[in-house]
Parts: C-alpha cells; sequence; structure tokens
C-alpha cells in the first residue's frame, strides 16, 4: 500500500523510494541525459548561430584563419546590402523577396479557395471511392519535382508561362491543393455535422450552413493550413529555378543561389540575406506550432 | 418565442416518421450537385498540373523527342527504358542515391528519436527545447545548402578551423569523392533529424502514464520497459515518419544542387539530379522523360507503403 500511496504522490519518473545508491544512479543519469541533450542541442544550433555571426561580421573577419568566434568587429554593411543596391536604389534581391511575398501569397491564397471546399465535400458526403481519390490527391504531391517540372516545362512553353509569375503560382496552388485537402480535412472532421442537420432543419440550405456555421469555426484551422503552404511555396526552389530566369521574375530562393555563382563569394551577404529569408519561416512556424506534426506530414499525421 | 423553438425539435420526429421520399431525394440531390461543384476545381488544377504533364511525359518517354532539336517525334517505343535500365551511369547512381538514402534517414531517425527520448524525460523546458531544434526543419534547402557550403569549405570553413585548432588535420569536405556523399548525409541529417524527432515526440507523449506506472509497481528494469512498452507504442508512428522521410530523400534535388552540384565527378550524383543533367543538360527530354517515369513508379510504391502504414495507424 505504502508503495502505491508514492506511486499516486511522485510526479516524476517515480524512483523516489528506491534506495540511495540507485537513487545516485538515477540522478548520474539524469545528468548525462541533461549533458547529451546540451552537447546535441549546441550541435543543432551551431549552424544557425554562425549564420547569424557571419551575417554581422566585416568581410576580412568571415574569411579569418583561424575563424573568429567573438573577436569581431560589428557591422550591418551586409543587411544594408540585402536591401539597397551598391549604386542606391533598390537591390535585385530586394525585389525578389517582393517576387516571393507576391507569388507565396497568391499561390495559397488559391490553394485554399480550391482546398477547403473540396475538404469539407470530402468530410461530409459519401463521395465515390471516396479513399481512393484522397490517396491519389496525396500522392500527387509526392512526385519528384524534377521529374515533373521537365512536361511543365514544355508546356509552359508552349502557353507562354515561362518565365512568369503566373507560372509559378499555378504550380505552387496544385503543389499545395493536397496538403489543404489532407490537412482542412481533419479540422472539418473536427466539426460536427450536427450543427449543419440544425442549421438546415432552421431553413438554412446546405450551402448556408457551411458558409454561416462551419466556416468560422474552420478560420483557425485554414488559418494555420494557409500558413504552412505559404512556407513551402516561399522555401520551394526545384521550379523556380527552373521555371523562370529573368530578375523581374524570379523569387528568392533562386536570387539566393545566384549570389554564389561569380568567381568570388560575399558569404557574409549570402548569409544576412539568409536571415532575412528564413527569419519569417521561423516566425510563422511558432504561431503554427500546435500544428507542427501535421503540418510537416502533409496533413496526415495527427497528433 | 417558444412556439418556433417547439417547431423546430418536432420537426426530426416528423421527418423520420412520414418519411416523405421526394425531399429527401432531392436533399442528397443537392448534396451530390453540391460535393461536385465543391471538389471538381481542386480537381481540375490537380489533373492540368500534375496528371497531364505526367501523361505527356509518359508519350515523351516513348520517343526520341528533344526540346532543343525541335522536329517531329519519332517513336522508338521502349528504347529509352531498355537503354537506362541496362545503363552503368543510371545502376551507378541509383547505388549512390540508395547510399544516400539509407545512410540519412538511418542517422536521422536514430538521431530524432534520441533526442526525442531525451526530450520526453525533461519536465521543464520541454517547449523551449523542442522549439529550438525544430529551427533547422523550418529553413529552405537553399538556405540550408548555401551555409553547409560555407561552413565546410576547405580554406576558410568553421569546421576544418575547429578541427585545426584541436589538432587534427583539414578535411576536403565536398571536393573529394569519398567525403562529398557523406558530407551530404551529414546536411541532410542536420536538416531533418528534428522532423523524426518531432513525430517520435509525438509518439511519446502519448504513451499512458499508467503503464510505465504499472511497470514501476512491477520493479521493471528501465530497459524492459523501454523495450515492451515505449518501443511497441511508438513504433508504428515512427515507421511513417522513416518511409515519409525516405521518399522526400529519394527526390531531394535541391540540396545536392547547391551544396555539391553532384561532384567531385559524379560522386554525389543521385537519381533526381542525373534525370536533371539528362534533361536540361543533355537536351534528351525522351530519355528523361522515361528516366522520370521510372523514378515516379518507384515513388509510386513508396507512397503505397506510406499510405497502407498510415491507414493501419488510422485504423487503431
Amino acid at each position: 500500500m505504502a508503495v502505491s500511496v508514492d506511486e499516486a504522490v511522485a510526479t516524476g519518473p517515480a524512483r523516489d523510494r528506491t534506495p540511495s545508491a540507485r537513487r545516485l544512479g538515477g540522478r548520474g543519469r539524469s545528468v548525462l541525459e541533461v549533458v547529451l541533450l546540451t552537447v546535441l542541442a549546441v550541435v543543432m544550433l551551431f549552424p544557425v548561430l554562425w549564420m547569424i555571426e557571419t551575417s554581422i561580421k566585416e568581410n576580412r573577419d568571415v574569411y579569418a584563419i583561424p575563424a573568429k568566434f567573438f573577436n569581431f568587429t560589428v557591422t550591418m554593411d551586409h543587411f544594408k546590402d540585402v536591401f539597397v543596391a551598391p549604386g542606391g536604389g533598390r537591390s535585385a534581391l530586394s525585389a525578389a523577396f517582393l517576387n516571393s511575398v507576391l507569388v507565396a501569397g497568391v499561390s495559397t491564397a488559391l490553394a485554399t479557395v480550391l482546398g477547403v471546399p473540396a475538404a469539407w465535400a470530402y468530410s461530409r458526403f459519401s463521395v465515390k471511392a471516396k479513399k481512393d481519390q484522397l490517396f491519389f490527391i496525396l500522392s500527387t504531391r509526392f512526385m519528384p519535382p524534377v521529374v515533373v517540372v521537365i512536361p511543365i516545362f514544355l508546356m509552359y512553353r508552349q502557353v507562354g508561362l515561362i518565365d512568369s509569375k503566373l507560372g509559378l503560382i499555378l504550380i505552387y496552388a496544385a503543389f499545395n491543393v493536397p496538403f489543404t485537402i489532407w490537412m482542412m480535412k481533419g479540422f472539418v472532421d473536427e466539426v460536427p455535422s450536427e450543427y449543419e442537420d440544425a442549421a438546415m432543419l432552421d431553413g438554412y440550405t446546405r450551402l448556408q450552413a457551411f458558409w454561416r456555421f462551419t466556416l468560422p469555426l474552420l478560420l483557425p484551422g485554414i488559418a494555420a493550413t494557409a500558413v504552412f503552404a505559404l512556407i513551402f511555396s516561399w522555401n520551394e526552389f526545384v521550379f523556380a529555378i527552373f521555371l523562370t530566369s529573368s530578375d523581374g521574375v524570379r523569387t528568392a530562393p533562386p536570387a539566393i543561389a545566384g549570389l554564389i555563382g561569380g568567381t568570388t563569394v560575399d558569404w557574409g551577404l549570402v548569409a544576412a540575406a539568409s536571415l532575412v529569408f528564413a527569419l519569417p519561416v521561423l516566425i510563422f512556424a511558432y504561431l503554427v506550432r500546435k500544428h507542427l506534426v501535421a503540418g510537416v506530414t502533409l496533413g496526415a499525421v495527427r497528433r | 418565442m417558444s412556439d418556433p423553438v417547439s417547431l423546430t425539435t418536432d420537426h426530426p420526429g416528423q421527418a423520420a416518421s412520414a418519411t416523405p421520399p421526394a425531399p429527401g431525394r432531392s436533399r442528397h440531390l443537392s448534396d451530390r450537385w453540391l460535393a461536385v461543384a465543391f471538389i471538381s476545381p481542386a480537381l481540375l488544377l490537380l489533373l492540368a498540373m500534375s496528371v497531364f504533364p505526367l501523361l505527356w511525359a509518359l508519350y515523351l518517354s516513348f520517343t526520341d523527342y528533344s526540346a532543343t532539336r525541335g522536329g517531329p517525334a519519332h517513336f522508338v517505343w521502349f528504347g529509352n527504358y531498355t537503354a537506362i535500365l541496362a545503363s552503368e551511369q543510371v545502376h551507378l547512381r541509383a547505388l549512390t542515391t540508395l547510399i544516400y538514402v539509407v545512410g540519412a534517414v538511418t542517422l536521422q531517425t536514430v538521431l530524432g528519436f534520441t533526442i526525442a527520448y531525451l526530450i520526453s524525460r525533461r519536465t521543464r523546458g520541454r517547449g523551449l527545447l523542442t522549439t529550438l531544434f525544430l529551427i533547422p526543419m523550418m529553413l529552405s534547402p537553399v538556405v540550408v545548402g548555401l551555409f553547409w557550403r560555407f561552413m565546410l569549405d576547405a580554406q576558410f570553413g568553421v569546421i576544418n578551423s575547429m578541427l585545426g585548432s584541436l589538432g587534427l588535420g583539414q578535411v576536403e569536405w565536398l571536393t573529394r569523392q569519398q567525403t562529398a556523399l557523406f558530407s551530404l548525409i551529414v546536411v541532410d541529417t542536420w536538416q531533418w533529424t528534428p522532423f523524426i524527432m518531432l513525430i517520435a515526440l509525438a509518439g511519446l507523449t502519448a504513451v499512458p502514464k499508467y503503464l510505465y506506472e504499472a511497470a514501476s509497481i512491477d520493479r521493471a528494469s528501465e530497459w524492459f520497459r523501454f523495450r515492451t512498452i515505449t518501443l511497441p507504442l511508438v513504433w508504428p508512428l515512427l515507421l511513417i515518419a522513416v518511409l515519409f522521410r525516405a521518399i522526400e530523400a529519394f527526390r531531394l534535388f535541391d540540396l545536392v544542387y547547391i551544396l555539391t552540384s553532384g561532384g567531385p565527378g559524379v560522386s554525389t550524383e543521385t537519381l533526381s539530379f542525373h534525370v536533371y543533367k539528362v534533361a536540361f543538360l543533355g537536351f534528351n527530354t525522351g530519355t528523361a522523360s522515361a528516366y522520370g517515369i521510372l523514378m515516379v513508379l518507384i515513388v509510386i510504391i513508396l507512397t503505397q507503403l506510406y499510405l497502407r502504414y498510415l491507414n493501419k495507424l488510422k485504423e487503431d
């Protein structure tokens, strides 16, 4: 009985009742675990810290051998270079950032507008071969981009969508629709369909019931889903590099990758541009952290 | 005020007892119409942007079409396929891809699960730790690739600098045949260990506490608890994560493109990268299409496997 009482009181791993020798061993293990976790955290975070450091270093410190970890001159020049061209005016990178905002934003909006109603319909109605349709939808998302880009390239060349923002928007929307449907179907499933039934008994049509009662409840889910779609489009590189070429159309990932094309590479600028590029993603990801598991598995795994 | 309320609560009973077939059917019909109207736009976009291109690629894969040469395409039927399947070059890339996928996914799984297990045993600071660990996963492959290329640089890279101050020799991480593929695996592992960690953590926190309590009443050893409680309960979820990563690693292109461009020689050319070279540098569109279709077949098989496990998980 005494044991069970101890069990009920103990909150941590229940090792409190063990003799002191084992407790000591337990504490040693616990210390070891903390040390191991710290080491792993340092290793995983070091590249990020190094990127931040490089972005605020002067060029001669960036290339210093051996590498300077602490004693370097802090400068914000690299961040200025990201936005301002050497001769004044807007830099090519900042134009690429604006393109990215436009392409990612519009493609996400398109995927949401197409995907959310489809998710609702798949959740509520008995559709023929529903499971097969849903699996088919998800499997289009798994196609290797390099393979898809070959026919897309030929197709776009025929219809004049090569090197256009519309072309990128369409392909990103097509890659985000499967994700939106799977992710949103989970959210719709969580809203009881009885709400709609009740509304319909009050005289609303099914469409009105969806629009007035279910949709408002889905808004947080829609926001989370859209954020993930936004991150996918924002980070995407393969389609961007093969389907666009001119500065007026190019999004940020190929533009940043283009920084290392020349004979000398300004790594400080690369680091600053990468940080500016990554920061919104990290903020957005933090906002949707509750839905990360579902988000990164394309809506397939929920909690 | 009370009248309409009683009317609405009455209604379902009446409808059920009378069961008028006509309104029921019409509602069903309108439901069906609504389902079609809501689903078909999304499906049409997928058909236009995914299915149609793949069918076109399938058609091209039976021809000797070249995107630059132009001119009419001649049917060569399975010529492209037999050429690819018999090609020594392709076999080499398949081996590289296999080493890369197996190496990276194994490392990620071991590391990711270890981190998740360690985090799950902490009582405080879990949220913060998880958030910090997840950062690499959210970065674009372009950022990751560029940054590691800088850190792994043989002359002024920070990794070699640290090795130097430890008194160890310099390593040409990205420019030597033996180390380049290894470096690629390390970078991919750095980025995607958090993915496995995240999912393993979801599994670990879902293990009911009372199971551990019951086991500790029975004075079961730590290892026994891990083997008989933790692992069996987390394994199905972990398997999904592993399969997902395997598919992603198989189709990976951007990291190779940024980090090594397939070099030195062809030592880091994966199948994805080879397809790109055949299509956009060699301009053998027909051959590249056949190559791509074969890759799609492999992806479909892997996806089927993934979905089957997913289904199993959902049914439990």
